[in-house]
């Protein structure tokens, strides 16, 4: 019995990765489309990587894009896993929970210009900061609603415990609870870099002109159709965001049986 | 909650402080940077729009009652609905996709999410294009689907209410994939196993023990896809031909083409009701959850 | 002479913010580059809409710092300028009707005509453009005119009527695209029903709309952006387009992409370079919109983009080899004037062609 339904979701898990990736396939295959457009193929061609590497203003949009997601992503986690913590320690309010998660549900055009007024009225200038705080305002709550569902399972009582052996509340909380959590910590973050890196709306209205991200660069040129070379920087994109990762990933990995962790519940 | 009341309440007071703080930052950004600025955006829906654009302070209700208009009314239906078919089918495509996750050996697992997440990493408006590229009657799948003598006439996939859909289970998936790998993987083989040592059938346990205690993942999920949903507009643009409007393309429309703000922050007050709403039952599910958790650990 | 070059030295000096003394400008007011030496200038424009060559040029010139920022359209940019109440760039780039709404917002700057001599460079129907007499308060970048951009090898008889939308033929039916921005998406119908393109009277928008609305049904889809790569790629046989977008199809398939200004007539739009109100730097825009007009840096715009300029000195420069190959550039201005201009809808009439957009489209 278990077997057969092993083999089923085996099946599954093919299915959706060749949904996940037949459109990606397509895009790394038509950088290499020596012809201009989508539709017919010209050959192979490393002609679009070379027409990249000499594009200035998309790889200042690619490195904005990541500088702009590594803060975001970094600064959300903790805000969102701090929010995550102390929401499900003091707030009893259904109301104040459900308002609280509203930036993640509002529409972004909203989110967009509501900032750009107010950033107006301060007098900000524009720039990757200010793409930074507008996604963090959302990002957060992502990462905040991800570690709840992880919180929701975890027994307080081993923090108590752990503060009856003496531990103060930060040790309680790095040695403890942090660990316990961890997964969902990664995949917000996983989350929150996700939804930053291709954030279009609110970056468009809250950047400045030296602060043009990928998404934003990319909807303009998509204006003069998919070139190769859009399809190019879309791989490259990928690449390097996954390399980030991985290396993300590695620094964070809890040392020794930790590791263990990561897959195993605690 | 049970017999853990008495011990909650003396802990309580010892780690107020602590948890406290921990709300500090968090909340003070959600002030500053979205209740401060929405709530003036949408407190513009109780004024009068501007000749050009921006506001005139002079209060009125007409642009609520422009909304009950049935052609804002229809778009907002149908968003919704296109919406809640992505977010099932979602489900269904994301669930078996955690379990299997979530079953495979620990060292496989974190590779697997990132592998379910790297579409995702390339931009969105790229990979919607890709669709555009396989889905058109002249595309990939039509050509293989005539040439392997399945079909003789292309098949409309796109274009319509079909391409949307497809757009926006294919923009979202990850993120109902993650939060219920979050659920499940806290919640361990033991409930499954134990069923099973019961004598419970596969299916008895996943209809039963799991899905019932991955619950709040699950809800997440689904708000994470369902949200995002309503309020797109780039894939009602590009895969619906826009000749599928829903609500983010009006409310876009009203900020920047209409330039009537007023009316946009009606449009999108109707949304957030929506939400919270949505985030109601969220909320419910969870402490509810809660409850059995903590009775169960009891 | 004299005076006006004083008054240009004075107003120089008052226009540029930082930089500490004047050295003295060259005594000709034409030429004032010393006083903006060093300072920024804040531009925004659509994307691939003017050669990189073209600011690096005026940077190395002048020594001014350019920060180029995109936008998509028209409506992401005015979203942007009104949310910061008029502030942020120095010089932006929109097209005429929103010329119109930055003025009556007060944020558009009166031009300082005598800062711009190269403004006697100007085609002179671009100084009596509908939106903005004697601009006062633009300068025309560049204009054209919208019409049907077709596939002769993959249509039957060559479309001559807006009709052809509403009305398709065997190899049409399904394979035509429309604008979907709203003032290009009733154009079709207000031209076919011999209405101005720049009504508000509800009563000929709501046949617009029911004449729309049957064209719709022959539709494969409303595209505002990738429309002449569906007709490359054969998708679509048929379009609505700007010409110079028609051009860039034509870049792709010399042989059989052609361009037609229906018998209706359509319409003539113009982009256009505003000075913000709120900028500090006014000095620096004039100067790049003096060095725009220029007949050799107009030529490598126009041989760049394929749209035509209203600078009859550019249009004479541009290679000839270009315009033969893209014949849109042959458009003259009288014929371009013939068109009815698009000028601002006004606050209701701009409120009902998007409510009227979102039926057709819904």
């Amino acid at each position: 019995m278990a077997a057969r339904r092993s083999r089923y979701l085996h099946l599954h898990m093919w299915l959706l990765f060749t949904f996940l990736y037949l459109p990606i396939v397509v895009l790394v295959v038509l950088s290499f489309n020596a012809s201009g457009l989508p539709t017919s193929w010209g050959g192979f061609s490393l002609e679009w990587y070379r027409d990249l590497l000499s594009n200035e203003d998309l790889l200042a949009s690619i490195k904005n894009s990541l500088i702009v997601a590594g803060y975001v992503t970094a600064i959300s986690t903790v805000l969102g896993t701090f929010l995550a913590i102390g929401l499900q320690r003091t707030v009893r309010s259904r109301v104040l929970d459900s308002v609280l998660f509203l930036p993640a549900v509002i529409p972004d055009i909203v989110l967009a210009i509501g900032l750009l007024s107010f950033f107006n009225l301060l007098r900000f200038t524009l720039g990757i900061h200010t793409i930074v705080i507008a996604h963090v305002v959302f990002d957060m709550i992502f990462v905040a609603a991800i570690v709840r569902t992880r919180l929701g399972y975890f027994d307080r009582r081993i923090e108590e415990a752990a503060a009856d052996l003496g531990a103060n509340p930060v040790k309680t909380f790095l040695l403890v609870t942090l660990p316990a959590i961890m997964p969902g910590v990664v995949a917000g973050a996983l989350v929150a870099f996700t939804l930053s890196i291709d954030e279009f709306v609110i970056a468009f209205f809250n950047s400045g002109p030296g602060s043009i991200t990928f998404p934003i660069r990319v909807y303009s040129m998509i204006r003069f159709g998919v070139t190769p070379v859009i399809n190019a920087v879309a791989a490259i994109v990928m690449v390097v965001s996954l390399l980030t990762m991985l290396i993300a990933l590695r620094l964070t990995r809890p040392k020794g049986e930790r590791s263990a962790n990561l897959g195993v519940g605690a | 909650m049970t017999g853990v009341a008495a011990p909650a309440r003396r802990a309580r007071g010892r780690v107020w402080g602590p948890r406290a703080v921990l709300l500090g930052p968090g909340v003070a950004w959600w002030v500053a940077f979205f209740l401060i600025p929405v709530g003036v955006l949408i407190a513009y829906s109780f004024f009068r729009r501007g000749p050009y654009g921006g506001v005139i302070y002079e209060p009125t209700l007409k642009n609520y009652a422009r909304a009950f208009d049935s052609l804002y009314i229809g778009v907002l239906w149908t968003s919704v609905r296109i919406a809640s078919i992505a977010t099932a089918v979602s489900l269904l495509l994301a669930y078996p996709a955690a379990l299997f996750i979530t079953r495979a050996p620990a060292r496989w697992r974190v590779p697997l999410l990132v592998l379910v997440i790297l579409p995702f990493w390339t931009s969105f408006l790229i990979r919607t294009y890709a669709w555009i590229v396989l889905l058109n009657p002249a595309g990939l799948i039509n050509k293989m689907l005539i040439g392997g003598g399945v079909i003789d006439e292309p098949l409309p996939l796109l274009y319509n209410e079909f391409a949307v859909t497809l757009g926006l289970v294919y923009a979202y998936l990850p993120l109902m994939v993650l939060p219920i790998y979050a659920s499940l993987e806290r919640l361990g083989p033991q409930p499954s196993e134990a069923a099973a040592d019961l004598y419970a059938t596969p299916s008895q346990v996943l209809r039963k023990i799991t899905i019932p205690l991955t619950l709040p993942g699950i809800v997440a999920g689904c708000i994470f896809v369902f949200v995002p949903s309503l309020g797109n507009f780039i894939v009602p643009d590009l895969l619906g031909g826009g000749q599928t409007v829903m609500i983010g393309n009006v409310i876009q429309q009203q900020f920047l083409q209409a330039r009537d703000w007023p009316f946009g922050a009606v449009l999108a007050m109707s949304v957030i009701a929506l939400m919270v709403v949505v985030l109601a039952v969220q909320a419910q599910v969870h402490r509810r959850t809660q409850e059995v958790e903590h009775g169960r650990a009891a | 002479m004299a005076v006006v070059s004083v008054a240009g030295l004075v107003l120089a000096a008052c226009g540029s913010d930082d930089g500490g003394g004047s050295p003295p400008a060259a005594s000709d007011g034409a030429a004032e580059p010393a006083d903006i030496s060093g300072t920024t200038l804040t531009i925004s424009n659509w994307d691939a809409y003017m050669p990189k060559s073209v600011v690096k040029g005026f940077e190395q010139e002048t020594g001014v710092e350019v920060e180029y920022a995109i936008h998509t359209t028209n409506e992401d940019i005015m979203g942007k300028i009104t949310a910061a109440n008029g502030t942020g760039f120095d010089l932006v780039f929109v097209s005429g009707p929103f010329v119109q709404a930055l003025t009556n917002l007060g944020w558009a700057a009166e031009i300082d005509q005598s800062q711009i001599p190269n403004l006697s460079n100007l085609d002179p129907e671009a100084t009596e453009l509908a939106f903005d007499p004697g601009n006062t308060h633009s300068v025309p970048y560049t204009w054209g005119t919208t019409g049907i951009c077709y596939r002769d090898d993959l249509v039957g008889d060559a479309p001559t009527s807006w009709e052809a939308f509403r009305t398709p033929s065997p190899q049409t039916d399904g394979k035509m695209t429309m604008l979907g921005t709203d003032r290009w998406l009733l154009q079709p119908a207000l031209l076919s029903l011999g209405y101005s393109i720049n009504t508000t009277d509800p009563a000929q928008i709501e046949e617009a709309k029911a004449w729309t609305m049957s064209a719709k049904e022959n539709l494969l889809a409303f595209d505002d952006t990738t429309f002449y790569s569906k007709l490359v790629s054969g998708e679509a046989s048929l379009v609505q387009a700007w010409d110079g977008w028609c051009e860039y199809g034509r870049a792709e398939d010399p042989k059989n992409i052609d361009f037609v200004i229906p018998d209706e007539g359509s319409d003539l739009w113009t982009d256009t370079m505003v000075v913000l109100e709120a900028s500090e730097n006014k000095a620096a825009a004039y100067a790049f919109i003096d060095y725009i007009l220029r007949p050799e840096i107009g030529k490598s715009i126009v041989e760049f983009t394929l749209y035509k300029m209203p600078n009859a000195g550019v249009m004479a420069a541009v290679d000839p080899a270009i315009i033969a190959d893209f014949p849109t550039l042959a458009i003259t201005p009288t014929e371009l004037f013939e068109q009815e201009a698009q000028t601002d809808l006004g606050e209701d009439g701009t409120i009902l062609w998007t409510e009227t957009a979102t039926e057709i489209k819904a």
